[in-house]
């Protein structure tokens, strides 16, 4: 069992779900709400992810990260350190590549709430941030924490885009799932084993909350 | 600036939703907004509310301005004191009655927010079910919380849109009596949407009738359902019997105004506005026009008789509504609703023989109309 794998894997998804919980709800309530003309584009840029290989994803994230790049140099000049090949870049990939993870339960989780509902909040003398907190989110929260699951549970299987953005840097960007790789490369069958148990068992855990959670608002708002 | 605590309001615009509606109603007031669906009723409501944003407008209320958009000036919402009963109720259904009307009441301190709403759900008679969420309340109860909460705002206005269409005839007739009861309490402009005219008939105090987002006619109830200003305002308020004729002379010692109506001369309602000779259209409530007894002749006879045979004959529970063929014009029905058993004990059938009396008074003249 590769610990510092494992412990690399729950950080980085605890803090892409963190980084995504307000950038979720914020883009969902826009998505769900608002009747901007170029919505259609904004929803396919965040589809985007889900569709292209993760090999795909992964390159364009070197050539965006690399030091060839203004965002890789910027980066380096503020922070001192690679974008590429370092926990950060990391980071920046996972929260990118779960925008739709994120999002898309969100949305639908606010799109369901009726528009009477907010409007009666505000006739109630409730400001929009009141009604966020007071009528939204506790209506969507469902899908607000089904977004984060998804989120979680897809950061620690990702491999095609850690593996290209990241390599396999023990203790910087060696996730389980690559270290589950590393392992079968190395015919340690017995301990890849372990691992892809580990991450069936979280990945059935997180699952069985998001249909509990979904079946949830179908009933409040069926 | 002008503090009338009058709500008035002016709202204009071509596109999406044409708007060309003016309204004012005074605090203790029931104005009914009425019109058929789509006539743009709720959209002129929320835009008092500040949930619609009209081009053009001006919504003032309580002596404040909420819209005014040549001053650029749209308060948002929350801003506006408005109490809105939405017709699905729109109650938050994760809150319980008591969470709901909490609610609304932001601008209590907190420690007498519970008190207060106590207070106003015992008011619409729900003590005791405080703690029950919306779904476990029935459609009348879900009603008195939507109340409630947007009274216990303390709104400059009230706005109630179509309140009573999802509720049952019996909680219906009750909810009527609690709303006149809750008037008398509450000193603000109250604004009903409705498309039922007896609904605004025993509800409202003013009404104005709305079609295709303009404002047509305001008046008592019972006037503008009697007097239409338009031949428009008189399909709109249900009235069947519309015809056209000319007028002949006035009589203003018998307060009447003669017109000529085919072969026929009817003595109407008087009308010295509409000049001798001027053609005129007309109506007559089906409830004013009286059914000669065929068995003997009686009283009243004299007054506008028109001659005519049976081409309709609907039963509608314990009365019948009668279409009369006109012996001189068979393009023309004449409409009355008798009881069934004055149908009855007159033999009144398809075919038959008939001649109807029209009461003078109310044979109400307007103009022609436009299409005609």
């Amino acid at each position: 069992m590769d610990w510092p794998a494992l412990t690399l894997s729950l950080r980085l998804g605890a803090l892409t779900v963190l980084i995504l919980l307000p950038i979720g709800i914020f883009l969902g309530r826009a998505l769900a709400w608002s009747k901007i003309p170029g919505r259609g584009f904004v929803e396919a840029m965040l589809t985007l992810p889900l569709v292209l290989p993760p090999t795909v994803l992964g390159y364009y994230f070197l050539v965006a990260f690399g030091g060839a790049s203004p965002l890789g140099q910027a980066f380096h000049a503020i922070f001192g350190q690679t974008l590429v090949f370092s926990f950060s870049g990391l980071l920046v990939a996972s929260v990118i590549v779960n925008l739709p993870f994120a999002v898309q339960p969100m949305q639908r989780a606010f799109e369901a709430i009726p528009d009477e509902l907010r409007h009666a909040g505000a006739c109630c003398g409730l400001r929009p941030w009141q009604v966020l907190l007071r009528i939204d989110l506790p209506l969507a929260w469902p899908g607000i924490v089904t977004g984060l699951v998804l989120t979680f549970a897809h950061t620690l299987g990702e491999f095609g885009v850690v593996l290209m953005v990241g390599g396999s840097i023990p203790g910087e960007t060696r996730t389980i799932a690559i270290a589950i790789y590393d392992r079968v490369q190395a015919f340690d069958n017995s301990g890849a084993g372990i691992m892809a148990a580990l991450l069936l068992v979280l990945s059935l855990l997180a699952l069985g909350v998001t249909y509990m959670l979904s079946s949830r608002v179908g009933r409040r708002h069926g | 600036m002008d503090s009338s605590p009058e709500l008035r309001v002016r709202l204009r615009q071509k596109a999406p939703i044409p708007l060309d509606a003016e309204i004012a109603c005074a605090p203790g007031e029931v104005l009914a907004l009425v019109g058929p669906s789509g006539s743009g009723k709720s959209t002129v409501l929320r835009a008092i509310a500040g949930i619609y944003r009209p081009r053009e407008g001006l919504v003032e209320c309580g002596g404040e301005t909420w819209l005014d958009t040549e001053k650029t000036l749209d308060l948002p919402t929350h801003q506006r004191a408005v109490g809105l009963v939405f017709q699905s109720y729109a109650l938050f259904p994760h809150m319980t009655a008591m969470g709901n009307v909490m609610a609304s009441l932001g601008h209590l301190p907190k420690d007498q927010r519970a008190e207060a709403a106590h207070g106003w759900l015992a008011r619409v008679h729900l003590a005791g079910l405080e703690a029950r969420r919306p779904a476990e309340l029935s459609g009348g109860q879900q009603q008195r919380v939507a109340v409630a909460r947007a009274l216990a705002r303390n709104p400059k206005v009230l706005l109630l849109d179509e309140p009573f269409s999802a509720v049952d005839r019996s909680t219906r007739q009750r909810l009527y009596r609690e709303l006149a009861e809750l008037r008398g309490e509450v000193r603000v402009p109250i604004m009903l949407v409705t498309h039922d005219l007896d609904e605004a008939a025993r509800l409202a105090d003013r009404m104005t009738i709305l079609r295709q987002g303009r404002t047509l006619q305001s008046g008592p109830p019972h006037d503008v359902m009697a007097r239409p200003a338009s031949v428009e305002v008189a399909r709109l308020v249900d009235l069947r019997n519309i015809f056209t004729a000319r007028v002949k002379a006035h009589r203003p010692e018998t307060n009447a105004t003669l017109i000529e109506w085919g072969p026929l001369t009817l003595e109407a309602a008087h009308r010295p506005d509409f000049a001798a000779g001027q053609s005129v259209a007309w109506s007559i409530p089906s409830a004013r026009v009286v059914l000669h007894r065929r068995d003997r002749p009686s009283r009243g006879e004299a007054e506008n008789p028109v001659p005519g045979a049976v081409a309709e004959y609907v039963r509608l529970g314990d009365a019948v509504s009668l279409g009369v063929r006109l012996t001189w014009e068979s393009s023309l029905l004449l409409f009355l609703t008798v009881p069934l058993h004055v149908a009855q004990r007159n033999g009144l059938a398809l075919g038959v023989s008939v001649t109807a009396s029209l009461l003078s008074e109310a044979i109400h003249l307007m103009p022609p109309a436009d299409d005609e």
